[in-house]
């Protein structure tokens, strides 16, 4: 009876793995929940006691990217997701990185033509 | 003449994982994407281009923030309010984010309870997730009235220093309002193909005519997420910097 109730039980599993999409415990959903909370005020918090400098620069880039992580993670379903999906779509925003660069060399550039031309006590 | 034999095709073989994965996913035939149905691969790929886009814009502030001569509006005494007789920095935009990552919580849950085809609880928790993002766009009108009737803020200039200040707040937070404002009303849509059982009864969707599934409910969630995704890169490098 035990055995006949597994076997069942098991094949209501496998069904499930079958029919669902993704299907997760609650729980998961609320942890997560809770801990972009915390890293939300974390980051609040490095604005509201004036951090400066390099500290409040890493703090405030290392839970952006906690914060984005997770939702893209759990949120998102990526952590369940197959490689292939994955890789698609989180390599290409990889090269936005190349935009950032030319970017920031590009604005130190023009911030400096902008000393020499305009603003003649800047430099 | 030869008669076709009908032969068992039998289980179909296990997907391999890791790397032999990924090129054999690739490679393969008729669809890359496994296990995943084909609209939500492409809601994938449309909030893959939108990835682009809106980095576009935080890069292009970032230029121009780094290259003005200009003393840049300081965001943390724009955005504070006065509560209680006190000055708090950057509240305005802390309640924002709190709201916001709550209608992804909600909306996460609604993913889950519309798998386990419990149609009231995705509806009401569709519907929380649509009412959050709503106060969460009414929040925004109340700042922007703020910013350009009190603080005389333009796209074209200020009163408080570079004017490249409006030009890219009201770009790139306006992009993201009206990504919101549309999810409001997709998140609406959807609430009612659940509540009336569209996506048990597989109706035909009003639009493209193909069968309602819950799948449509993830979809809507992939969306949602995204936008408070995108969210939390503004906040970062727009409101902290």
């Amino acid at each position: 009876m035990a055995h006949a109730e597994r076997q069942q039980h098991g094949a209501e599993g496998q069904q499930h793995a079958h029919v669902e999409g993704q299907q997760h415990p609650i729980g998961i959903y609320l942890k997560i929940w809770a801990l972009l909370f915390i890293l939300s005020t974390a980051s609040y918090l490095v604005d509201y006691f004036h951090l400066q400098g390099y500290l409040r620069w890493s703090l405030i880039i290392v839970l952006m990217l906690l914060k984005a992580g997770l939702i893209v993670a759990v949120f998102m379903h990526m952590l369940w997701e197959r490689l292939a999906l994955v890789y698609v779509i989180v390599v290409p925003p990889v090269l936005l990185m190349v935009l950032l660069g030319i970017g920031a060399l590009e604005a130190d550039y023009t911030f400096f033509t902008r000393g020499v031309f305009f603003v003649k006590g800047l430099l | 003449m030869a008669q076709p034999v009908l032969t068992s095709t039998g289980e179909s073989l296990p997907l391999p994982e890791g790397l032999p994965g990924i090129v054999a996913d690739l490679s393969s035939d008729q669809r890359a994407f496994k296990n995943v149905p084909w609209g939500k691969a492409m809601m994938w790929i449309f909030l893959l281009s939108d990835t682009f886009i809106f980095s576009s814009f935080l890069i292009s502030y970032m230029t121009v923030r780094m290259s003005t001569t200009d003393p840049w509006p300081n965001p943390s005494e724009v955005f504070a309010l006065t509560l209680f007789g006190e000055k708090i920095p950057l509240i305005l935009i802390a309640i924002m984010t709190f709201i916001l990552i709550s209608s992804s919580g909600t909306m996460a849950m609604a993913v889950n309870f519309g798998y386990r085809k419990d149609r009231v609880k995705t509806f009401v928790l569709l519907l929380i997730t649509a009412a959050l993002g709503a106060t969460f766009v009414g929040m925004q009108a109340f700042e922007w009235t703020k910013l350009i009737v009190d603080e005389g803020v333009r796209p074209w200039g200020n009163p408080m220093g570079a004017a490249q200040f409006g030009s890219t707040f009201f770009m790139i937070t306006g992009f993201h309002g009206t990504h919101v404002s549309f999810g409001v009303l997709f998140l609406i849509i959807t609430a009612i193909k659940v509540i009336r059982g569209d996506l048990d009864n597989e109706r035909p969707g009003f639009m493209t005519g193909r069968k309602g599934k819950y799948e449509i409910v993830e979809i809507m969630g992939l969306y949602w997420h995204f936008v408070d995704l995108v969210w939390v890169f503004i906040f970062a490098v727009f409101y902290l910097w």
